[in-house]
């Protein structure tokens, strides 16, 4: 099980599942769907946030949020 | 003018929302409120092709009409308003092209809502470069409504858009998006039912957000309440099962309607710009370096204007000296209002400057990155990535940094950046500072290089940093979040300013300062004009009369006796004997009565103090003599004892006064217009003055 907050910049993943109800709905609202292609484009140079590209556009989040997105 | 039409404007944001609302309206604008909610209202005027008016209405830019802040619960609030007079006849909708797939969310919840709909595809040009080719025709037929393509940057297809704006229909042509009874069929019909609603999504709708909406009645929410409770409604389940089923909807649609040819994964612009600007060290020499050239262009470049402003003010206050008959009623005007209106006017350049900065870092995409970078770090104190720049902002003025907090989604962060932001030292208290470190602090080298009233007055702006960060993060405990906190943010493609909006947001914002504010502090200058001028009984006629006496007429010279007459005058006024009342109240802080007027009538405005200090020592009533002012300060001797008024210790406590007091009635106007409840102003007022004393009283016990 590969939280989207494990994966290495540069690297590409996709999203299987969420652990958290509450965020998912949020998540999935800003185009993160079960299914959906994505890549961490960044980290802030403090470590956190990251940036991903998904679905044709950045989208930024706490590690915090990342850990709940579950990948295939 | 009654408008013939009423139009909202909705979309994500980052879609060229604000770019379309300035072109369809221009300098016709105006800022409300929405009935009885908290949030700006956007509001202009177009006329249409055919001649008739249309009223433009810019709502907040959203994801969905599931809201996750303030601004956002607006809009579904807006468009599901049942008073007739509140709801828009149409609704345009801007989809950014170049990123179709999660704009069209919103558009497909919109369009359930079975309002008239009209799309305007934006950034045609953008999604053109990216390869994105839109069978325009199609994609309007499958969706059943007019779909008008244009590019809001380079003013295309607005007379077109304008166009179907004017054919637009008063019933809703859409097609249906998803299936939307599956999702709770009981409860939709049982809602519809005893709401008397006779769309399923606004039936859905209402069982989200029946507890936020303000035009629901709190019986009718209950009963909607008792209705879920019945039915087993449980809300984010709901929406994830919504969400899902509009994304298979969208999917399907995209994939008849859009066709992409696959650039070999080439590197964006934007992302080349992000490898510098959000490096781990150049990321913040820029941002520092930007800062630096931000700070440096408000003071450097207001400073023309500012001095125009005020000497336009003095011409008007001794043209009204000179040609208005002499009495209460002109000076009321002349030194009451006059005067305080120059107090607000001369921070426009500052205020006009500070947001043109502002809404360029906005515009280019670049704020989306500073609140990126600093994220982590502000979120130890209880701030937020964003609050940054009114913390920035506050070096020149809090009131436009309060103003530009609006940016902060999250309900907790904003509230304690606006209570934090007065604590920066502004520029009103640089005068103040100024005096009194020239009065105490010698003005020697200390390592050769290091002048120390140079290293006092720095020490006073870190002191005011770091009291900042101090009470936001006491604030962090305090405070109870109303949502959840989370960050999840689009990091929108840099784009170039848009100079038109640049100007528009410094001249809107600019002239809500002035109306805003400007209402409170002429009646608070005027308040304070008349404690001032006016005292108890015949005390003021008697001091008249004793300077007519020959001892006095003929040992002074008459510019001597009139110094006199008011400084004498000014001890007996109102504001003079509030001065005596509080004075048992502020001697613990080795503050005597004189001072204790210059605290009561720099409640108006810190820079105050120094007019205060001019006019109670007597000397000409000008505050650009702050050199003879000191020299009077310098010599102000305690009647009693006959030591200097003015010791380090008296000094640095009234420093401290004035790092820590409100003193700002800009500033309290515009809490309140920014947060809609006395209870924020007052308290913050409060925990300010309370520790202005407290930091106050421990300077002046340790120094004397």
């Amino acid at each position: 099980m590969k939280k989207l907050s494990q994966l290495q910049v540069g690297k590409k993943g996709v999203i299987k599942e969420f652990t958290d109800l509450e965020m998912s709905v949020k998540l999935m609202e800003m185009g993160c769907l079960p299914g959906e292609e994505i890549k961490v484009e960044r980290v802030a140079p403090l470590g956190d946030p990251i940036a991903i590209n998904v679905s044709g556009y950045m989208l930024s989040l706490r590690k915090r949020e990342a850990s709940t997105i579950i990948l295939q | 003018m009654k408008a013939e039409i009423k139009v909202a404007l909705v979309g994500n944001p980052n879609t060229g929302k604000s770019t379309l609302f300035n072109l369809l309206t221009g300098l016709n604008q105006k800022i409300g409120n929405f009935p009885g909610v908290t949030v700006d209202k956007k509001t202009g005027y177009c006329t249409l092709p055919d001649g008739r008016r249309a009223e433009i209405i810019d709502l907040p830019g959203t994801y969905s009409l599931y809201p996750k802040s303030r601004d956002e619960s607006i809009v579904f609030s807006v468009l599901a308003n049942r008073d007739a007079a509140l709801k828009p006849d149409l609704v345009v909708i801007i989809l950014d092209a170049s990123n179709l797939k999660r704009n069209l969310l919103l558009y497909t919840q919109v369009a359930d809502l079975k309002i008239p709909v009209i799309v305007a595809l934006n950034m045609m040009d953008m999604a053109r470069k990216d390869g994105i080719e839109i069978n325009v025709n199609a994609f309007s037929k499958k969706l059943g409504v007019p779909v008008v393509p244009i590019s809001a940057r380079r003013n295309e297809g607005i007379d077109q858009l304008k166009t179907q704006i004017s054919y637009a229909n008063q019933f809703a042509l859409q097609q249906d998006t998803i299936d939307i009874e599956a999702i709770a069929p009981q409860l939709i019909s049982s809602i519809g039912e005893e709401m008397q609603v006779d769309n399923p999504y606004y039936a859905l709708q209402l069982a989200h957000q029946h507890e936020t909406l303000t035009f629901l009645s709190t019986d009718e929410s209950n009963r909607i309440e008792e209705l879920e409770q019945k039915f087993s409604f449980h809300s984010q389940k709901a929406q994830a099962t919504e969400t899902i089923a509009r994304y298979n909807f969208i999917n399907d649609l995209l994939y008849d309607t859009v066709k992409k040819k696959e650039n070999a994964q080439e590197e964006t612009l934007s992302n080349r710009i992000d490898r510098f600007l959000t490096h781990r060290v150049f990321g913040f020499v820029f941002f520092f370096a930007i800062l630096l050239f931000m700070f440096q262009a408000i003071f450097s470049w207001s400073a023309l204007p500012m001095e125009l402003i005020e000497n336009l003010f003095i011409w008007i206050q001794s043209t009204l000296h000179s040609t208005l008959p002499t009495g209460p009623l002109t000076d009321l005007l002349a030194d009451g209002i006059v005067a305080g209106l120059s107090g607000v006017m001369v921070f426009i350049p500052q205020i006009a400057i500070l947001f043109a900065f502002i809404s360029i870092l906005e515009d280019t995409g670049y704020m989306a990155r500073v609140t990126f970078m600093m994220d982590k770090l502000m979120r130890k104190v209880g701030l937020n990535g964003k609050s940054v720049v009114p913390l920035i902002g506050g070096f020149a003025c809090a009131v436009p940094s309060i103003m530009s907090t609006r940016t902060i989604e999250n309900w907790k962060d904003r509230m304690i950046t606006i209570m934090v932001t007065p604590l920066v030292t502004c520029s009103a208290r640089l005068p103040v500072y100024t005096l009194l470190i020239a009065l105490v602090v010698p003005n020697r080298n200390v390592w050769w290089i290091f002048n120390m009233q140079g290293l006092a007055l720095t020490g006073m702006y870190v002191l005011s940093l770091v009291s900042a960060i101090v009470v936001a993060w006491v604030m962090k405990y305090i405070l109870k979040a109303r949502e959840r906190g989370y960050f999840i943010m689009e990091l929108p493609v840099y784009r170039m300013p848009r100079w038109n909006n640049v100007f528009l947001s410094m001249f809107e914002r600019a002239k809500t300062f002035v109306l805003e504010a400007g209402k409170v502090i002429i009646a608070v200058s005027i308040i304070l004009w008349v404690l001032a001028s006016y005292g108890p009984g015949n005390q003021f006629q008697q001091i008249e009369a004793k300077y007519q006496q020959p001892q006095y007429t003929q040992n002074m010279k008459p510019a001597d006796v009139q110094h006199a007459i008011a400084s004498e005058k000014l001890e007996n006024s109102y504001a003079g004997h509030l001065g005596h009342v509080i004075e048992p109240v502020i001697r613990p802080l080795g503050f005597d009565w004189k001072i204790g007027i210059a605290l009561i009538t720099s409640f108006a405005a810190r820079e105050v103090f120094v007019g205060t200090m001019a006019t109670i020592y007597s000397v000409d009533g000008d505050a650009d003599q702050i050199q003879s002012v000191e020299q009077k300060m310098h010599n102000a001797r305690n009647t009693t004892t006959g030591q200097p008024v003015f010791t380090l210790a008296v000094a640095v406590s009234l420093m401290m006064f004035y790092a820590f007091a409100m003193q700002c009635a800009s500033t309290v106007a515009v809490v309140y217009r920014e947060t809609k409840n006395w209870r924020w102003p007052a308290a913050q007022f409060a925990y300010m003055t309370v520790l202005a004393y407290l930091v106050s009283f421990i300077t002046y016990q340790l120094l004397k």
